[in-house]
């Protein structure tokens, strides 16, 4: 399978002190990656630095063979649900078409090929009823599928997804990481999250990102891999930070991640 | 009552007065809209205040002050906005600053200058009764100016305001357009300054928009109603301060805040 991102020794992060440490990473064609790990982890860093919203301060990073700025236009990116400004007067089908803004440039219009495909994203995530809805009246998982819609609008070849689950409810979680696991079948999807039970049911591959990133590639998912993948970071994950990523603790002195 | 309007209407100065309110009015339901969803209404009210140190210059200089204002506004305007969108922390901070300093520039070169000087409260509270014919032509074409603008790049303002992030993974060029953006707040300021006068600029740009906002599901809708708000806030408030002789900016100011409230109570 084709390589789609390739981080090589990336390091990264804000002023002096490096979030991300030696990044290694392969994302192949088709791929469904979950990254998890404590918050201040590295997980958002990691997604700028896909996204060339920060430059990393050594290695290099390559998507779809190219450098980040050129080669994030590839890159569908869903970025983490807030409570953003409800009042903002704008439709679904407004939103979604954003997705088309990097094929049309300055001063040109949208045209009926960019009509045809927000209708597609629409029915994709099946929000195509809600086309008229203001954004602000959605819920939380319906504005989710939205911003799904919205970046395949611009025809991606990966997924980038940031926390896709937070601020909704299980039953609606399950739903997303249903048309998720849908679209993988054409996409390659990566996306980072602190939520390790939901995203383990769901994914091909688990990585763990704490500063350094533990990523096996070649492994299939079960339960005894996530442990195992786990092992190690999860001593890192559990201290210090209010919540447990894992409910039982079998082993906190191997560090064989 | 009829007669008194027909009356009043043979007055040039309430004719122009008029239309200067609905020249002002499209200009800050387009403007306004954009400074209300972004959430920049801080940033024009700095602004405004800079502004001021281009009137005092000159006046000390003697040159036009309107031309002072716009050069002092757009360079405010560029440097807020790129120290909204650079800096991590305190631009609230640095934004006052400026607003601070250069409202201080206008009235240390407004003391320094010799002579008459009442004209200058026109600038503080707004002279609308008094706009000359010439500055009715620069408003309309402002408001071509900015109308042509926002009709060229609404696709790229409008995702800018909504997600800047998104915008730049699209690589749409979001701080060239927000730059331009905040020109055009610069712009605009200046203009609508000339009516309602500098303190009272951030109400005429954020009511109507802030009232629209509430009622339209898109930002087109929006900016529309906001300018026909601002239409009725200027026209209504022009009568009012003819028939009970007040101080027509301040009428103006009160009549969009009743309105404004009357919203929030409607919503």
């Amino acid at each position: 399978m084709a390589e789609v991102i390739t981080l090589h020794h990336v390091w990264a992060g804000y002023g002096t002190t490096p979030i991300l440490e030696d990044i290694n990473l392969v994302v192949k064609e088709l791929d469904f990656i979950g990254l998890i790990g404590p918050n201040g982890g590295g997980k958002t860093t990691l997604l700028k630095v896909l996204l060339g919203l920060i430059s990393p301060e050594r290695g290099e990073v390559k998507i779809m063979g190219h450098s980040v700025v050129k080669g994030r236009r590839y890159i569908g990116y869903v970025p983490q649900l807030l409570e953003f400004d409800s009042d903002f007067p704008l439709r679904v089908e407004d939103v979604v078409r954003m997705g088309r803004l990097g094929k049309r440039r300055l001063l040109q219009r949208y045209n009926q090929k960019d009509e045809a495909i927000v209708t597609w994203g629409l029915e994709q995530v099946g929000m195509a009823d809600l086309r008229d809805r203001s954004i602000g009246q959605l819920s939380g998982g319906e504005r989710q599928r939205v911003y799904i819609a919205r970046a395949l609008a611009s025809e991606p070849r990966i997924l980038l997804l940031d926390e896709p689950t937070a601020n909704v409810d299980t039953k609606v979680q399950n739903g997303i990481y249903e048309l998720l696991k849908e679209l993988n079948q054409s996409l390659t999807i990566l996306m980072v999250s602190h939520d390790l039970g939901a995203v383990s049911t769901y994914v091909k591959t688990v990585g763990c990102l704490n500063h350094r990133l533990f990523y096996h590639n070649d492994k299939l998912i079960t339960p005894e891999m996530i442990e195992q993948t786990y092992k190690c970071p999860v001593d890192l994950i559990a201290h210090g930070v209010p919540h447990r990523v894992f409910s039982q603790h079998p082993s906190r002195n191997s560090k064989d991640g | 009552m009829v007669e008194t309007i027909f009356q009043a209407l043979q007055f040039d100065f309430m004719r122009n007065a008029l239309l200067a309110g609905v020249l002002v009015s499209v200009a800050c339901g387009i403007i306004g809209t954009f400074v209300v969803v972004n959430r920049i209404v801080f940033i024009s009210g700095g602004i405004a205040h800079a502004a001021y140190g281009g009137i005092g210059l000159g006046y000390f200089f003697g040159f036009n002050p309107v031309f002072g204002a716009i050069a002092f506004a757009l360079v405010a305007a560029l440097a807020m906005g790129w120290v909204e969108r650079k800096t991590q922390q305190r631009a609230d901070t640095i934004i006052g600053v400026m607003w601070a300093i250069g409202m201080a520039i206008g009235i240390i070169a407004i003391d320094l200058t010799q002579g008459y000087k009442a004209d200058l409260m026109s600038y503080l509270f707004g002279s609308i009764l008094t706009v000359p014919q010439q500055d009715l032509i620069m408003m309309l074409l402002l408001d071509l100016i900015i109308g042509g603008m926002v009709a060229l790049f609404y696709k790229e303002l409008l995702a800018i305001s909504f997600d800047p992030v998104f915008a730049t993974t699209r690589n749409v060029p979001v701080d060239g357009l927000y730059l331009m953006l905040v020109s055009a707040i610069a712009l605009t300021v200046v203009m609508v300054m000339q009516v309602v006068g500098l303190i009272m600029v951030i109400a005429l740009l954020t009511m109507p928009a802030a009232i629209a906002g509430q009622f339209v599901k898109d930002i087109k809708q929006m900016m529309l109603l906001a300018s026909i708000l601002g239409i009725i806030f200027t026209t209504t408030g022009l009568w009012l301060s003819y028939f009970f002789n007040l101080t027509s900016g301040a009428t103006i100011i009160l009549v969009a805040g009743t309105g404004y409230l009357l919203s929030l109570l409607v919503k």
